[in-house]
């Protein structure tokens, strides 16, 4: 055990929501791939910000809106730090990763993509990042392609080049699996899809809270992720951008904001990256979001992974030991995300079980159907775990999968 | 027994049992117990989908009486599948309509008729009631 662990106790009083009960229980939170719970800093700035401070950005010339405006800006700061990207005219506020997805596969497709040109995705993406693309080649008559993985969950990275053809318009691949765990070598995809010109899209919904994010060494085009999954606010997210392809993007939504000039005869568009932020922003929960990845920046962004990672080995091991149970995504490289079906027993009954127990797991196909598919499954039962859970609680898990099996069998 | 007496039946059966993983324990027997539907129904047309687990379910009328035939792939899911079955089968589609199921909540079972869980059983109930109607509709029109 690392250092690490001897921190959990404090760390986990600095979210309130860990100490509540469930069925009498103490609540053991492992479904935070779907979302994170939230330090209290976050919500004490929520907080603050509506009691002190709150007015509309951008637009007032009074005390309180210039200081909103300041606050949101300074979020933007913060996030472009964190990712490491050159520009804060980069970061582009959206309410979560999928209205990014959606926002380039509009915004770089309505420039970039036309008849007969292709687009190419993964057989392991969230139908977030399957679905604007198949709009987007249904408005333009392009085709969607789909480079496959093997049976640990593994993308066949070495089928990508004989997928990518001249017309190969961009490629969208996720950084994280949600349902298998696997990380993929996506520096390794970008150079690949850079070699053919190709830009990539990160979806980084998961990806985000699994170590550092480097944009500028992973020379990504695109990396969208959500706030709620990095232990900010919902409704708050981020595409980051390179400034050569935002500035060649048509806006994706008109509104205030986004305008330079507007009369009726021809509207003229703000510079990045308000040209894409239509409408009122949601400033509050940027600047939450900004306290979020503060607060995960003081508690160790490696030493917080590399904790997950043991936490993860601890936990598939354990669960391994359990006759019948099979883990679905076995590659070496994952992130603290563990699917598992148990022989003969449907993920959802396991699931009812381990919420009557205060488990909280996630089961079903995850948004992930064709993952689902590949395996020939009903769904999976998926532990996903963050920095503040402990090997309490994966024995907890441990415990109440055997008492499943038990039960059922 | 009227309907209302099969449903206290089932309150009566289920307050033996104490905790919760009893209760749990017996859905999964009467789960296991409940035969399986007949494969050539297990299509979508008798699907209902909830996003978790399957519910097949068919219906017919048999002299003025509605006759249940379901399944899930969930053993809880069929457990409940079961309960229901055993309270809404073999009644008139009035009987049906009229019924106000309130076992349910009285075997602390809740939660799994909550149109917040996604196993189907809530679009189950509806669609017996929808079945019910259709019947009824049909006996006064011949």
């Amino acid at each position: 055990m690392s250092s690490f662990s001897s921190k959990i106790a404090d760390i986990r009083k600095d979210f309130p929501i860990l100490s509540r009960e469930v069925y009498g229980k103490p609540l053991v939170y492992f479904d935070n791939g779907a979302t994170t719970q939230k330090p209290k800093v976050v919500l004490d700035t929520i907080e603050k910000f509506y009691n002190s401070i709150n007015a509309n950005i951008h637009r007032g010339v009074h005390k309180l809106s210039a200081e909103s405006t300041e606050e949101y800006e300074k979020a933007r700061e913060v996030i472009r730090e964190f990712l490491n990207a050159e520009k804060t005219s980069e970061i582009i506020f959206t309410s979560g990763t999928t209205a990014s997805i959606n926002l380039v596969a509009f915004s770089f497709g309505e420039v970039f993509v036309k008849s007969g040109d292709e687009v190419i995705v993964t057989e392991m993406e969230h139908h977030s990042n399957i679905v604007p693309w198949q709009l987007l080649c249904e408005r333009k008559g392009a085709n969607l392609k789909v480079l496959p993985f093997d049976e640990n969950g593994e993308l066949k990275v070495d089928m990508l080049e004989s997928l990518i053809t001249p017309k190969t318009r961009i490629l969208s691949v996720t950084h994280v699996s949600n349902t298998l765990g696997t990380v993929n070598p996506i520096k390794q995809i970008i150079e690949i899809a850079h070699r053919h010109n190709v830009p990539v899209l990160i979806d980084g919904a998961q990806g985000v809270k699994h170590g550092i994010i480097d944009v500028q060494d992973l020379d990504a085009d695109f990396y969208a992720f959500s706030g709620h999954k990095i232990y900010g606010p919902t409704g708050i997210g981020v595409l980051y951008g390179k400034e050569k392809w935002l500035n060649q993007m048509v806006p994706w939504q008109g509104g205030g904001d986004m305008i330079a000039t507007v009369s009726f005869a021809k509207t003229t568009f703000n510079e990045l990256p308000f040209k894409f932020e239509a409408g009122t922003a949601n400033y509050i929960g940027a600047a939450g979001l900004a306290a979020a990845i503060n607060y995960y920046k003081s508690v160790g962004i490696e030493q917080a992974t590399a904790y997950e990672t043991e936490l993860l080995n601890y936990a598939t091991k354990k669960l391994l030991e359990i006759d019948g149970l099979r883990i679905i995504g076995t590659t070496t490289d994952k992130a603290s995300i563990i699917s598992f079906i148990l022989k003969d027993i449907h993920p959802y009954d396991t699931g009812m079980i381990l919420d009557k127990m205060g488990i909280a797991v996630r089961t079903g196909n995850h948004c992930t159907q064709p993952v689902i598919d590949h395996f020939e499954i009903d769904g999976t039962v998926r532990a996903s775990l963050a920095f503040y859970n402990t090997y309490e609680e994966v024995d907890r898990l441990v415990e109440g999968v055997a008492k499943v099996k038990e039960m059922f069998g | 027994m009227t309907l209302n007496e099969v449903q206290d039946s089932i309150v009566d059966d289920f307050s033996l049992f104490d905790d919760w993983m009893d209760r749990y324990q017996q859905l999964i027997e009467l789960g296991k117990d409940l035969p399986p539907i007949d494969e050539k129904k297990r299509t979508d047309q008798y699907l209902i989908k909830g996003c978790q687990s399957k519910v097949w379910l068919d219906a017919d009328l048999v002299d003025g009486k509605v006759q249940f035939t379901a399944d899930s792939d969930a053993i809880i899911t069929k457990g409940i599948v079961s309960l229901l079955i055993k309270v809404l089968t073999n009644r008139t589609p009035q009987e049906i309509l009229d019924a106000d199921l309130y076992f349910i909540d009285k075997i602390g079972l809740k939660e799994n008729l909550s149109p917040t869980r996604s196993n189907g059983l809530v679009a189950m109930v509806k669609q017996m009631r929808m079945y019910a109607l259709a019947f009824q509709a049909k006996g006064n029109n011949a």
